[in-house]
């Protein structure tokens, strides 16, 4: 598996198929049994790796005691990145939060705090962003505020690995999708090949039905078919397996 | 500053801001005050009476009560900085890492072991500050109330301090094998263990049981803490002879026995070796 430069790709799979296992070996906080993980070169855990990396971990917590400001001064100075006040105030508007520098953690509802995770990610520009379950604590707003996050950095040239269980996140932004069962790709491609063709839905006065192996090229055929056969058409609408069908496919009903 | 020394410092400063900062301290400083005031209280109560006391020849009065309230404002200033120390560092790796609150910090350009040492640092600097606070207090009480000082001044206070920075060696070390609340709870132990040892030492060595010395003693340098507390509390009456020495020495809450030349190099091989180990374990560990 290879995600190149500047391209973001959705991880799926079942609970225990090692997605955040995954993204935590790339990280370099869980080590590998087998195999090889590099990231722009270096070896995953290796500090020189870690320098290109974003992350935002499924379960998060910063100390409750430090403000906004105080955390992303931290992690700038770790980073070693040349931001000052500036990239922290562009950081905190980016995520939503531009007015919350001065504001505790504890002060903070659990959505603003995953936002704030994003936020301390993005320190220091990393050529990599690693997001595990990135809008698990966000609202219908906060999702759509990550998404266009994610559309802006991919402009930008970042490279994105979202792990998530929000299939139609995952097929609204991401370039790639990856299936995962038991620590192995079981499919991937991009949202729109996933999605194969399905057949037709029609609805004739006799009723509404749906008829598979019919392409969109075959609908012209299919509808002088039905006329020619007494029936009067309403309506002929094609249909696409969605990325949740073709996920179940994937980890065949494994839904553990 | 060097690519190695700079998140270091950096990671060394937030620390010690986040114990000062912590609830903790601020519940250890409240219970700190009232321990003070009411010290100051029975020191004035207890060197009053003792003015009016006659004791038995060879044996000074002043100095015993001195010696004796001093005695136990050490074993409380071992006991607040120790909770203070384990209240500081007992999440440092398994219950961080199961809180979140680790995993951002090591996928920055910073090793575990740096993280771990810079909290236990911190923990150092902030509990050894502590204790001379709390020392320092506890001089000038028994000084304003009773006229008396310690044979040596900076010397116990110093080796106090030693004592909770291994205690809190320590409880970093657990924290890589044990939940915050089962390390807490084993730190505590430790405390309660050595500390007990080094009473039964002093059981042994009055009524002549050798075998209880020799299992303080080893307990001693299997947990240095203890000597250095005993070494504190020799230090402070070190110039004392007779009856008087006998007695001071039984002491309130365990006696004090001088430390030998090899204590402190120990205490930093110790450190050195539970540091090591800490290290090494948290390397290996998945987070």
């Amino acid at each position: 598996m290879a995600l190149e430069p500047g391209e973001l790709v959705g991880l799926l799979g079942p609970n225990g198929a090692g997605k955040s296992t995954l993204v935590k070996t790339v990280c370099g906080l869980v080590r590998k049994t087998s195999g090889e993980v590099s990231i722009f070169g270096a070896a995953a855990g290796s500090r020189e790796s870690r320098r290109s990396i974003g992350y935002l971990a499924e379960t998060f917590r910063y100390p409750t005691w430090c403000t906004a400001d105080e955390l992303l001064t931290l992690h700038q100075r770790l980073a070693g990145s040349d931001g000052d006040a500036q990239e922290r105030a562009r950081l905190l508007v980016t995520v939503g939060l531009p007015e919350a520098a001065n504001l505790r953690v504890e002060e903070m509802s659990k959505g603003m705090q995953q936002r704030l995770g994003l936020a301390q990610a993005l320190v220091g520009s990393p050529k990599l962003l690693l997001l595990d379950e990135p809008t698990s604590a966000l609202d219908p707003v906060g999702r759509r505020l990550v998404r266009d996050v994610l559309a802006h950095l991919r402009q930008a040239g970042v490279t994105v690995l979202l792990n998530s269980h929000l299939l139609s996140e995952v097929e609204l932004v991401c370039d790639r999708v990856v299936i995962i069962r038991a620590g192995e790709v079981v499919t991937q491609g991009s949202p729109h090949e996933l999605a194969r063709p399905r057949g037709v839905r029609v609805e004739t006065d006799a009723g509404e039905r749906v008829i598979d192996g019919v392409k969109r090229e075959d609908i012209p055929d299919l509808v002088a078919k039905l006329v020619a056969g007494g029936e009067q058409v309403f309506a002929v609408t094609p249909l696409r397996s969605t990325l949740e069908d073709v996920y179940l496919e994937a980890v065949g009903g494994d839904t553990s | 500053m060097t690519a190695t020394i700079r998140p270091v410092a950096v990671l060394a400063a937030w620390a010690v801001r986040e114990s000062l900062r912590r609830r903790v301290f601020a519940i250890v400083a409240l219970l700190t005050v009232a321990f003070v005031v009411l010290y100051a209280i029975g020191c004035s109560a207890a060197f009053r009476q003792v003015n009016t006391l006659t004791g038995p020849d060879g044996v000074d009065g002043r100095e015993f009560a001195g010696a004796t309230l001093n005695g136990l404002a050490m074993f409380a200033i071992l006991f607040l900085g120790s909770v203070l120390a384990a209240f500081l560092t007992l999440s440092t790796v398994r219950g961080d890492a199961e809180n979140g609150l680790l995993q951002p910090l090591v996928v920055r350009p910073v090793g575990r072991a740096q993280v771990l040492l810079t909290r236990w640092l911190a923990a150092a600097v902030v509990c050894s500050g502590y204790v001379a606070v709390v020392y320092t207090a506890v001089l000038i009480t028994l000084r304003a109330a009773g006229g008396w000082s310690p044979d040596r001044i900076v010397g116990p206070g110093a080796l106090l301090a030693a004592a909770v920075a291994v205690l809190a060696a320590l409880c970093v070390l657990g924290s890589v094998a044990f939940t915050a609340t089962a390390n807490g709870i084993a730190t505590f132990m430790v405390l309660g263990g050595g500390l007990f040892a080094g009473l039964l030492g002093q059981v042994g060595h009055g009524i002549g049981n050798r075998s209880l010395e020799h299992a303080a003693h080893i307990v001693s340098w299997a947990l240095p803490f203890e000597a250095l507390y005993q070494a504190a509390l020799s230090l402070t009456t070190a110039d004392q002879v007779g009856l008087t020495r006998f007695l001071v020495r039984l002491g309130p809450l365990g006696g004090g026995d001088p430390a030998g030349v090899w204590l402190l190099p120990y205490v930093a091989g110790y450190l050195v070796a539970v540091a090591v180990v800490a290290m090494a374990a948290t390397a290996r560990r998945d987070l």
